[in-house]
């Protein structure tokens, strides 16, 4: 066990997937001598060649485009996109080829690429380094969409992307790169895409999230409980595929449940889950499914109030007492 | 390359030199663009202003073009052409708003047809074909510049925009800056193009590869461009070989990826002081003009130092004003949860 920082983390998962396999090669812009923006990269390229990882064009349709190809003749590509908000330019690539390749050779190809992409707010980044475009790839059939909220299970879930014969996105949340630090196994592990993590255990309250709204949900569970209120705090890790089980089970356990996301609030995941929710636990509940999230505009490059847009514990702590009341 | 004065100041083509009236503008522009480069670095270090992408060594590629639009023109500047957005007319005080991250600064002057400096790469470059040709539409003789990266270049946006312009036949100038590096990224692994003003080639446009640190030339080569286009003649691709001097933004460190010997020489080929030495030698300026213009310089952007300083902080509910005309019922209900939390 080493203590390390989720960009630590990640960094190791790299390493070892190309230590492991000669085909998994890493490319992107500024991956190579500068390490990435945020050095998730650090040291790869000297370590394991200009080959195995390398600096592109700037061009995102062309990343995700020829890692495709790469995917299609064997290679297992893992793709940089430096910032969630820059992968716009890719979507194309995305919904058109990269979700739908097995489908359309009924599996004679798959794609067996990752896509990582730093997300999310809360560092004060330039105006679109903050978005949270996850419900886009989610609702793309036939890519996967994870994202850790630890260095542990950072480096776990990676080297599972990585491993994964179908095309996986990867969200990475800026705020969490260096604040967290955990110790970490050595060596090679992997967790399971599909499977929650169950944070804090509780009885009264089930708060759902994922990657950086984790420590956002546990410091306001930690409120709670010093007012004997009982919070399940449910980390997703994977939005798809998506863990049901852990969540029915928990609503079934608390009948109050909490969604929260950075993500703006119309049409989100948080609303998938919601649905899901009442579709599969109507029964079960003693409140109304809350949600707690960004809202519907554009994450605001305006520094002096991008704090208000992020929910933060004591939003959450307001959704908790709401729920507790009802 | 077209280049009008050498390094060491000396003229190679006379003719082509504009008059001193706008030799002397075009200094003074320069002048300008750079004490705010420089301002914006102090008020960084000191808290004041946000994280800022400097184009100091820049200038005489972002002021030689910019200066040949008028206000009838449109630009659409990336977050490195603050020298450009200066030069066609965007306020001090609310260029410093912008990089302090404070809406005041993305309210765009309504005399003024310039984009909020863009941060996705190359996704404006289509945008100025359409406003181009809307002008054109109109039957106006306006044009619209757009600026990018040689890192841009790549995007297929470029690529797209070069193309439909040329076939539309859009009244645009498109400035490719060369400044030698994409973040971490040099020129020569970003494309084995060795000459970038020829990506024009492919789309059936002209192309012109000008000395960038000469602003003279990229003045003179930036008008004729223009001028093409008012006349009907379609777009021009021109690519400023430039260099990036200064790391990528304020928060880069360039010495993980670039050596002492990649920088060294360009200190010499400084925009400004090549203008100078010129201006100079030729009676154009004096040193008392030069030292009276450097006070004024400095004189306008405290003033407007202090104009930015008093623009009020935003308030939470601001987040979702401007999303629509109309706010929907959901950005309605938003908008007085954000109040009820600013209440408490
Ligand atoms: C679509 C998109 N991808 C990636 C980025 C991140 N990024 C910001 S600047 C930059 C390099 C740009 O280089 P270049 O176009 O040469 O312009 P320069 O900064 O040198 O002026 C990158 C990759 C971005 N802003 N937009």
């Amino acid at each position: 066990m080493r203590t390390m920082t989720m960009v630590a983390a990640i960094n190791d998962a790299l390493a070892l997937a190309l230590e492991r396999d000669p085909d998994v090669h890493i490319f992107g812009e500024d991956v190579g001598v500068m390490g990435g923006v945020f050095r998730a990269t650090d040291g790869l390229q000297s370590r394991f060649g200009t080959d195995r990882v390398f600096d592109t064009p700037l061009a995102e349709a062309g990343i995700v485009g020829m890692g495709i190809g790469m995917g299609l003749a064997g290679l297992k590509p893992v793709a940089e996109i430096q910032f969630a908000g820059f992968l716009y330019p890719a979507l194309d690539q995305v919904l058109s080829h990269l979700g739908r390749y097995r489908h359309r050779t009924r599996s004679r190809y798959h794609l067996p690429m990752v896509v990582r992409a730093p997300y999310g707010g809360g560092v004060h980044t330039p105006e679109q380094h903050a978005d949270s475009p996850e419900a886009i790839l989610a609702h793309t059939p036939g890519v996967k969409v994870v994202i850790p909220s630890t260095p542990r299970d950072a480096k776990g879930l990676l080297l599972a992307a990585i491993e994964d014969p179908d095309p996986v996105f990867f969200f990475e949340a800026i705020k969490l790169y260096r604040s967290v630090k955990e110790e970490v196994p050595e060596g090679h592990y992997t967790i399971p895409l599909g499977q929650a993590r169950i944070v804090t255990e509780g009885d009264d309250v089930t708060v759902i999230c994922y990657g950086g709204m984790v420590e956002v949900a546990q410091k306001a569970a930690e409120a709670a409980r010093a007012h004997g209120i009982g919070v399940e705090v449910i980390d997703l890790r994977t939005l798809v595929p998506l863990d049901t089980g852990t969540i029915l089970a928990s609503v079934q356990k608390t009948g109050r449940v909490i969604v929260v996301t950075e993500a703006p609030r119309t049409g989100g995941f948080h609303s998938e889950i919601s649905a899901t929710i009442a579709e599969e636990a109507i029964d079960f509940l003693r409140a109304p499914i809350l949600r707690v999230t960004g809202f519907d505009a554009p994450y605001p490059p305006f520094t002096s109030i991008e704090d208000a847009y992020r929910p933060n514990p004591v939003r959450v702590a307001k959704a908790i007492r709401k729920v507790m009341a009802y | 390359m077209v280049q009008l004065l050498t390094p060491g100041g000396e003229v190679t083509d006379p003719a082509r030199l504009p008059d001193p009236e706008t030799q002397r503008r075009l200094y003074r522009l320069m002048r300008r663009a750079r004490h705010f480069d420089e301002r914006a670095w102090v008020l960084y270090r000191t808290g004041r202003m946000g994280v800022f992408p400097p184009y100091g060594g820049m200038e005489a590629s972002q002021v030689g073009t910019a200066a040949a639009l008028t206000h009838e023109d449109w630009l659409f500047p990336t977050y490195r052409d603050t020298g450009a957005a200066l030069t066609y007319g965007l306020p001090i005080p609310q260029t410093i708003a912008y990089w302090r991250t404070s809406p005041h600064g993305w309210a765009m002057p309504e005399n003024l047809k310039v984009l909020p400096f863009y941060i996705p790469i190359a996704t404006q470059y289509p945008h100025a074909v359409g406003a181009a040709l809307a002008e054109q539409r109109r039957g106006t003789q306006n044009v619209a510049m757009a600026f990018i990266g040689d890192g841009g270049s790549s995007e297929g946006d470029f690529h797209e925009a070069l193309n439909f312009a040329g076939a539309l036949n859009a009244p645009c100038v498109f400035i490719l800056q060369n400044n030698g590096w994409a973040i971490s990224v040099p020129t020569r692994a970003q494309t084995k193009a060795t000459n970038l003003s020829r990506r024009a080639d492919g789309y059936g446009i002209p192309g012109v590869r000008v000395d960038g640190n000469d602003v003279l030339a990229t003045y003179v080569v930036t008008r004729e461009a223009v001028e093409r286009a008012r006349r009907g003649e379609g777009p021009t691709l021109i690519e400023t070989v430039t260099y990036r001097v200064k790391p990528h933004t304020v928060a880069d460190d360039p010495s993980r990826y670039r050596t002492a010997e990649d920088t060294a020489g360009w200190d010499e080929k400084d925009p400004v002081v090549r203008l100078r030495t010129h201006l100079l030698a030729q009676g154009h300026l004096t040193e008392a003009e030069d030292a009276e213009i450097v006070r004024e310089i400095e004189a306008e952007f405290e003033a407007a130092l202090a104009e930015a300083d008093a623009y009020p902080e935003p308030t939470p509910a601001e987040i979702v004003d401007h999303v629509f005309a109309e706010p929907t019922p959901a950005l309605r209900r938003q908008r007085a949860e954000l109040l009820a939390e600013e209440g408490q």
